[in-house]
């Protein structure tokens, strides 16, 4: 008689079970972060750009900080910033989020149909742009709107999009917040997710088949690296060595699922690049400063020929998914606050007070200032009309770019309409 | 001139092509070293060197997504799905991006890719290697999809689609790959060397997108069709003795309207013909337009034959095929109604 136990009984065999993965707590519960594991700024090494990723798996792992509690920038990872570039940061994150704050409000106003927040990731996108080279390309999603800000790409033309009005560089097509700007490094966002990253990993390819030396930088939320097309943007990047910097935003919240279910049992999205020999890196996604390093270390290996890099920004999305989301529904309303690695702004508001280049008087100024130009440009945007009055893109429009020729049945379609 | 197969003219469009314009890549799942499982590539990687045309990955979401990151870098991908059948984890990138990457950027990222499949059945290949998969491209406004059904026609075409500005879909039909298949399963395999359309430039020409071309002219009843039918709809109008006339549209879009509006009014009878399944179906289309701009010239309804509403079958091949004998059959009952 067979038996699954040396020299016992039978083992009985049990139902199998189903496992759904929940996140530490649910309204009305208290926050939990227990399972973020934070070391201390400074703690985790910087291998040079070289290293063999086999070496430096632990960096998958661990997360990189410059920044302690103190404002203090310590350790390796300590980038080559002066203070006036830590200010035009801070100005950046500040800009974003009070852009953020009248695009909000005016979509509750119905300026516009829909709008999304950066609140709390704001060091993500605007450090990274800092790393990057002109002429090199990001491959955006929706909540990297950093990239253009510092780039200083105008707010205007940012507000017009927004407001589908006549100015509106996407003529009315896309939905608010899907930018395009070849000019400024940041690919027309699809509202499609992770359909990029692949792309970003394409356009990297053939800078490398053209000997060029520009880099592209692919970007994806913690939710989107499910779909198919993350794992196919790995296979083809480690495949061919491709010059790109695969971004991972962990913002902990993918509208309500949390991270959970898209992370499975890897431990860290970082991980995911393991198994295809991409090094990983994990860094706190809220620190400015080790956002900048990471980037820029990233970016060089790319530059250099030496391949793809995974990062992983570990950070928290604040506020809403969007203007049709409600997040108390689905997460306490206090884990906000309860968010370990703080808030970026006020992180590297901080530190410039505590290297004495910023005090309380210049950010209230600085504040004050932002407002004003952000009112200024809305106040011009709107002069070129809002979603539902002033003006709008041509019905022409529905009809033009989907070819670069019009092809006769959309010229007679267009003739249906009467334009 | 030279005489080739299909197989030989889309090689040589591709090779044309590269040759012209650095930035042409060519790449796929076996399109390397060995030079696709059609041999359509073969011997581009040695004559152009792996930067130009490369093995890839067994993930048709990557192909497609890399190469419309290429073609916004600026480079031209002419791309190969090694079956039509297998461009489904493809279908996102190629409806959402590719077909819409101009349109939502209004023109600030454009994408001039060609996206090759072999199509069609007529090779045993089961459901899996035999799909005419050409109405899910139609109906996505932003693509331009190709059916070619001669080697002359293939190249002219395929180098037009890629110099196009635009994403092309190239629906290459296998079963005429290496001759002029008439649907008469049963008969000696002829060769392309004894057809007139395997009389190809050496050199570089096109094959202009969006005009079909008459291949036999008559005057009791137009046969609407393109890829193998083409040559099905021949062997039927010589079989049934009826005076067809057949239209090989070649691009279906954009469609030649103006060539189908003029034949249907000259013969007053209209029968669209293709391999992919009945319902919702190109044909359909086309049936609608005859019906909207040639209703007063019909003297009998348009009717459709086409592959049946099921899966393609493997051991059934020759009874879902829509061969001379059901077409033969379709023109005679066009020619009795009134």
């Amino acid at each position: 008689m067979s038996s699954d136990k040396a020299g016992g009984e039978p083992a009985a065999i049990q139902p199998l079970k189903f496992h759904v993965p929940k996140p530490a707590s649910r309204p009305g519960e208290k926050p939990d972060f227990s399972h973020v594991v934070i070391p201390k700024a400074g703690s985790v090494a910087r291998p040079p750009v070289d290293v063999d990723p086999k070496d430096i798996r632990d960096l998958a792992y661990s997360i990189i900080r410059v920044l302690n509690r103190e404002g203090q920038a310590v350790g390796p990872w300590v980038p080559d910033l002066s203070h006036e570039d830590l200010i035009r940061g801070l100005r950046h994150m500040m800009t974003l989020r009070t852009f953020d704050a009248r695009m909000q409000m005016a979509q509750r106003q119905g300026k516009t149909s829909f709008y999304m927040q950066h609140t709390g990731e704001e060091a993500v996108s605007c450090a990274f742009r800092i790393a990057l080279q002109p002429g090199d390309m990001n491959f955006p999603t929706y909540r990297q709107a950093g990239l253009l800000i510092a780039h200083d790409y105008p707010l205007v033309d940012m507000m017009c999009q927004i407001y589908s009005n006549e100015r509106d560089p996407m003529k009315g097509r896309q939905l608010p917040v899907m930018y395009s700007s070849k000019e400024h490094g940041f690919f027309s966002i699809s509202g499609n997710l992770a359909t990029q990253y692949v792309q970003a990993v394409g356009w990297a390819m053939a800078s490398a088949i053209k000997n060029d030396t520009r880099i592209a930088a692919a970007w994806i939320g913690d939710g989107s690296t499910a779909e198919s097309d993350f794992h196919a943007a790995l296979v083809f990047a480690s495949t061919y060595k491709a010059p790109v910097v695969l971004n991972v935003v962990n913002n902990q919240w993918a509208i309500s699922t949390f991270q959970g279910i898209a992370r499975g049992g890897s431990g860290t999205f970082a991980a995911r690049g393991l198994g295809f020999g991409i090094p990983a890196l994990r860094v706190d996604g809220n620190d400015y400063l080790a956002v900048y390093a990471v980037a820029q270390w990233a970016i060089e290996r790319a530059r250099r020929n030496l391949g793809p890099t995974l990062v992983e920004y570990v950070t928290y999305r604040a506020g809403a998914h969007s203007t049709s989301d409600d997040p108390s529904a689905y997460r306490p309303k206090s884990e906000s606050d309860e968010w370990p690695l703080g808030d970026p702004l006020i992180r590297l508001k901080q530190h410039l007070i505590a290297v004495g280049a910023w005090s309380e008087e210049r950010h209230k100024q600085a504040e004050a200032e932002i407002l004003a130009t952000v009112i200024a440009a809305q106040k011009e945007a709107e002069s070129f009309g809002t979603l539902h009055s002033g003006g709008k893109p041509s019905a022409r429009d529905i009809f033009e770019d989907v070819y670069a020729e019009l092809p006769p049945h959309l010229r007679r379609q267009r003739q249906q309409i009467g334009v | 001139m030279a005489k080739m197969t299909m197989i030989e003219a889309i090689r040589s469009a591709m090779d044309v092509s590269m040759g012209r314009d650095d930035n042409v890549v060519v790449f796929g799942e076996d399109v390397g070293f060995f030079g696709g499982v059609f041999r359509c590539t073969h011997g581009l990687q040695q004559k152009y060197g792996v930067s130009r045309c490369f093995d890839a990955p067994i993930s048709e979401a990557g192909i497609v997504g890399t190469a419309i990151g290429m073609a916004a870098y600026g480079l031209r991908p002419c791309i190969e799905i090694q079956f039509a059948d297998y461009m489904y984890p493809a279908y996102d990138q190629i409806v959402s991006e590719a077909a819409r990457l101009r349109y939502r950027s209004a023109g600030d990222f454009t994408c001039p890719l060609v996206i090759r499949m072999p199509t069609g059945g007529g090779i045993f290949g089961g459901q899996t290697h035999s799909q005419s998969p050409e109405a899910l491209f139609t109906h996505v406004s932003g693509l331009k999809t190709i059916v070619p059904s001669n080697p002359y026609d293939a190249k002219g075409l395929l180098i037009a689609a890629i110099e196009d500005p635009d994403p092309v879909i190239f629906l290459e039909p296998k079963r005429l790959y290496n001759g002029p298949f008439d649907g008469h399963h049963d008969r000696p395999v002829t060769a392309w060397s004894k057809h007139e359309l395997s009389e190809v430039p050496e050199g570089h020409y096109t094959v202009p997108l969006g005009k079909a071309v008459t291949r036999r002219e008559g005057g009791a009843v137009t046969i609407l069709a393109y890829g193998t039918m083409v040559h099905v709809a021949l062997a039927a109008a010589e079989d049934t003795g009826i005076d067809a006339e057949i239209i090989d549209l070649r691009t279906l879009v954009p469609l030649d309207l103006e060539a189908i509006v003029t034949s249907v009014s000259k013969t007053g009878r209209c029968i669209v013909l293709h391999e992919a399944t009945l319902t919702s179906g190109f044909g359909g289309e086309l049936a609608a337009l005859v019906q909207e701009h040639c209703f007063y010239h019909l003297e009998a309804p348009v009717m459709r034959v086409t592959g049946w509403d099921t899966p393609y079958p493997h051991a059934q091949e020759w009874d879902y095929f829509p061969g001379p004998a059901r077409l033969g059959q379709a023109l005679r009952d066009i020619m009795e109604a009134r």
